[in-house]
């Protein structure tokens, strides 16, 4: 049977696949934010997973707004990276696996979730600067096929942060049930707080992320006491993207360890943000 | 056509929240804006600005919104901030650009800003 090993949060804003293909790590700017990430990287680097759950959101890249779907999952061999109009280079495509893939899907339909799949998809610098801050090395990103589950927090309204938990113990429950002998890793990314748009453009709420990363573990539902505008007032309204890591949350159940954590204002306009999970009951 | 879940809220100060009006207002801006993933595409709007708008029928508004490349303006007039940024882009404008000039401060003073809240 697949075993979920564990999980991990992670801002995945492009200035940071800037930073990357600017070789930039240990600039002074930087520095305090990719130092976060060391302990995700020997982890990986020891566990080896074979495959990743990434829990995004596409900016206007595969989806336009003539049709968004609430929750998308690709069910694709190959997922290819492409221009989203400002600069970033795009990365080499990621590797699928399109029989676990249908085996989520068909299993979160089963459970009342109601995905739209994909069998095209291209990811965008929600998947890949994630990728790219989990494996900085190709290698790495070759080794690990991955499964985009893709969220809108883009359009209003978006899910309920009480319905990415819950999709997140759906996705736990199908990952567990699929007869295959692979070590999964769920990846929830966004957030923290920043604002894009606006007069209030920058906006960060350090008192809120915080209290955010030191419930995530043992009171994940404290974050469900907010609606997605009440979130917004509070950690801009990209923040909401926050939401996110309630899947990745939700999938690892309660018996799980927080290994690392990394906090740091600012990274382009964001509250940038990252933690790491494992789980112990496997 | 406030939705369900967003009447009788108190507006957020400095915030247009991108629902189902702001989505009709903005969908052909959108759409155009949407159109610049395409580096073909944003060299014909480079060349004939005008007609390119034209194309993609925007009202005049969104227009005269885009030639002073007016982020607030073209945000209340339905752009969505990702596709904005598409248009801007173009323009050698990144989002921190963007941010200093929609709170109406240099880009300095909007960077100093945001590492000021690092050190809080
Ligand atoms: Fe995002």
């Amino acid at each position: 049977m697949a075993r979920l090993i564990g999980g991990v949060g992670s801002s995945h804003v492009p200035a940071i696949g800037n930073a990357i293909e600017r070789n930039l790590q240990s600039d002074p700017y930087w520095q305090p934010f990719f130092k976060g990430y060391e302990p995700v990287w020997n982890w990986m680097e020891e566990k080896k997973p074979d495959v990743a759950i990434l829990v995004y959101n596409d900016h206007g890249l595969n989806f336009f707004l003539d049709a968004m779907p609430t929750f998308a999952i690709g069910a694709a061999a190959e997922y290819q990276n492409a221009d989203e109009g400002w600069g970033l280079k795009p990365l080499d495509p990621f590797q699928g696996d399109p029989e676990f893939s249908w085996h989520l899907i068909d299993s979160l339909v089963h459970d009342e979730f109601d995905i739209t799949m994909c069998q095209e998809m291209k990811v965008d610098h929600g998947f890949t600067v994630p990728m790219s801050l989990m494996w900085p090395r190709q290698q790495g990103r070759d080794r690990v096929k991955v499964i985009p589950l893709c969220v809108n927090v883009v359009q209003y309204p978006f899910p309920t942060a009480r319905r990415c938990l819950k999709l997140g113990e759906a996705v736990g429950r199908a990952v567990a049930s699929y007869e295959a002998d692979l070590d999964v890793v769920i990846l929830g990314t966004g957030g923290l707080s920043h604002q894009l748009d606006g007069q209030r453009a920058g906006h960060t709420n350090r008192e809120f992320d915080t209290e955010f990363l030191d419930r995530l573990k043992d009171d994940p539902e404290w974050l469900l006491k907010y609606s997605n505008y009440e979130l917004a007032e509070k950690v801009g309204p990209q923040g909401v993207e926050m939401i996110m890591w309630l899947i990745m949350r939700g999938a690892l159940g309660n018996d799980i360890r927080e290994l690392s954590r990394n906090y740091h204002i600012p990274i382009s306009n964001t509250a940038a943000g990252v933690i790491l999970f494992e789980n112990e009951a496997v | 056509m406030t939705m369900r879940s967003l009447k009788g809220k108190r507006p957020i100060p400095g915030t247009i929240i991108f629902d189902g009006s702001q989505a009709i207002r903005g969908y052909q801006l959108n759409k155009m804006c949407y159109s610049f993933n395409k580096a073909e595409n944003r060299d014909a709007f480079l060349k004939d600005e005008d007609g390119y708008c034209d194309k993609y029928g925007l009202n005049d508004d969104q227009r005269a919104a885009v030639k002073e490349r007016d982020v607030l303006k073209l945000l209340g007039l339905g752009g969505n901030i990702y596709y904005l940024a598409k248009l801007t882009g173009i323009f050698g404008l990144n989002m921190q650009d963007i941010g200093a000039q929609q709170a109406g401060v240099s880009l300095e003073e909007f960077k100093a800003k945001l590492l000021a809240a690092g050190e809080t």
